[in-house]
């Protein structure tokens, strides 16, 4: 809801555009981040993201990874104040099983017809 | 079987014509609704905004009685426009709680002189981590919670005149 033209005037937190200092914590914030939404952009990452909430987001991720915890735990923090919505990874559900399956399904609908074409070709 | 083959891309085609259509004449809501209505308000603490004024913790909304947390931001313009409508609440004995995101002192002061002072307590969420706790994604939104510090009812945006009589029936409910 924060308008365009209103700007806080606050500096970013300590982590939003600092990376950690280990390198294994970092790689694994950076793949949580990427695959996290910037809830006032929509369509991108919070790691892609410039928006202010988006760096507040990235502070938390580097914070709580700094911390020892795991990334799965942190995204299940997220989802269950955004719902699945916050992320871009969404668990299997009753509303998300048809993204899981669909594709195995179209595989096999491709394979049939692959199958019945070359039958027919070779006769 | 031939015949439904033959139809079969013409009726693919008008589905997905069909679905990208009604994405367009009616697009998708933009607000972000919080998963916490209907759970306990998170636990945090956070120091006071403006000298004089209490800082906020989650330990006042266990007091017995429903209260409003609001979401706010002294650079956030829709704020300034919904600040009548928390006055009006706070006359109507509606206590309100802030929490002010990435602010400073001044600029609170400089904003609560401007449009009026609603607060009990403003707490100073310096990067936004109480907002995202609760599951908020902007400013300005509201948050009923009751009395054992329950989150019931989450208001996305300025609270509009014809919004009030909800927020004070759902108080009324709350309690």
């Amino acid at each position: 809801m924060s308008p365009a033209f209103a700007q806080p005037v606050t500096p970013p937190a300590r982590y939003a555009n600092v990376q950690l200092a280990d390198p294994a914590k970092e790689a694994s914030a950076r793949a949580l981040m990427e695959t996290l939404r910037c809830l006032v952009c929509q369509g991108q990452s919070i790691a892609d993201s410039d928006a202010d909430m988006a760096a507040d987001m990235r502070a938390l991720v580097r914070e709580r990874i700094e911390r020892g915890e795991k990334p799965a735990s942190i995204r299940d923090w997220l989802i269950a104040r955004y719902g699945d919505y916050v992320t871009y990874d969404p668990p299997l559900s009753g509303l998300t099983w048809p993204l899981w399956l669909a594709p195995i399904l179209l595989l096999g609908v491709g394979g049939w017809i692959a199958r019945s074409s070359f039958r027919r070709r070779t006769r | 079987m031939k015949r439904f083959v033959l139809w079969a891309p013409l009726a693919i085609f008008a589905l997905l014509f069909a679905v990208v259509a009604s994405g367009l004449f009616r697009p998708a809501e933009k607000v972000v609704r919080s998963a916490m209505i209907g759970k306990p308000l998170p636990d945090f603490a956070l120091p006071a905004m403006v000298p004089g004024k209490p800082g906020l913790s989650s330990a006042s909304f266990r007091q017995g009685k429903p209260r409003l947390l609001n979401v706010f931001a002294s650079w956030c313009i829709p704020c300034i426009a919904e600040a009548p409508q928390l006055m009006r609440l706070k006359a109507m004995g509606v206590p309100v709680d802030a929490i002010a995101i990435r602010d400073t002192a001044p600029a609170i002061a400089g904003f609560l002189r401007r449009n009026g002072d609603p607060y009990e307590r403003i707490g100073s969420d310096k990067a936004s981590q109480v907002q995202l706790a609760l599951g908020s994604s902007g400013v300005p939104e509201t948050f009923v919670i009751d009395g054992r510090g329950i989150v019931v009812k989450q208001i996305i945006g300025d609270i509009r005149p014809e919004n009030v009589a909800e927020i004070v029936q759902a108080v009324k409910d709350a309690r």
